[in-house]
């Protein structure tokens, strides 16, 4: 028997074995969303959890891979979602390479509070799109969603973030 | 300015701030946690919820104290 269809008939050494192959690119996958090492790895096991209680919905001969990535989607969603107050983008992260001189840091706060001030469902587009540049049919496809509503939530949360931006008082072009 | 133009933008403007993730590497195995989270809350044993054995009572006491809906019920099946 094929290993996922071991998996889907509830097998726990097939589950392993899945988990290890998939287990690192599910979480590299979390934490491009979320930004913090510690949260990408408790949505990791809510996402094999959720995985290993949903294998009988698994189609034998479907995509395990996109199948995992549209369930951790999700996972990270609802973490944006319970966590929209209290979660900051940590430094290590949100800071890194932003060496750019010119840019002060007071302006460089101020954007990432307007980024953080996204609803949850923009905010997930938003990041994959403008800042990790996922192609849009990946992030469509993860989050489970049509090419053209990607494109439709990022048109949205562009226009919100500039909106929000020029009442913080950074300066961005009007449209 | 085009939508491609406005995206240009704002991804330089965040970019300023926000930058891409860099360390993406998972660095412990999360195997045993996973275990432990199926153990301590294994999957739902699915029940039927309480509105449709409320359905099947309300259907049961029409079919037994009105007989003669019996007909009508199986003429709209």
């Amino acid at each position: 028997m094929e290993l996922l269809e071991r998996f889907a008939a509830g097998d726990l050494e097939a589950f392993e074995a899945v988990f290890r192959e998939h287990h690192k690119e599910v979480y590299a996958w979390i934490v491009r969303i979320v930004r913090d090492h510690g949260i990408a790895e408790d949505l990791t096991v809510e996402t094999f959890w959720r995985i290993y209680r949903a294998r009988d919905r698994f189609d034998r001969a479907g995509n395990f891979r996109a199948w995992a990535r549209r369930i951790a989607t999700n996972a990270a969603l609802d973490h944006l979602r319970t966590a929209r107050r209290e979660t900051e983008l940590p430094k290590d992260l949100a800071s890194a390479g932003t060496a750019d001189p010119a840019v002060r840091r007071e302006a460089r706060e101020r954007i990432r509070k307007a980024f953080q001030a996204l609803p949850p469902k923009y905010r997930l587009v938003a990041t994959l799109a403008l800042i990790e540049e996922e192609p849009y049919y990946d992030i469509a496809e993860a989050a489970g969603i049509s090419i053209a509503l990607v494109k439709v939530r990022v048109f949205r949360a562009v226009r919100m973030l500039r909106k929000k931006l020029n009442s913080l008082g950074v300066e961005v072009n009007a449209k | 300015m085009s939508n491609a133009e406005n995206n240009k933008e704002m991804k330089e403007l965040l970019g300023q701030a926000i930058a891409p993730a860099q360390d993406t590497e998972l660095r412990r195995d999360l195997w045993p946690q996973v275990l432990r989270k199926l153990e301590e809350q294994p999957a739902p044993v699915v029940g039927i919820p309480w509105f449709d054995w409320a359905l099947a009572a309300i259907l049961s006491a029409v079919l037994v104290f009105f007989p003669g809906s019996i007909p009508a019920l199986l003429y709209h099946l």
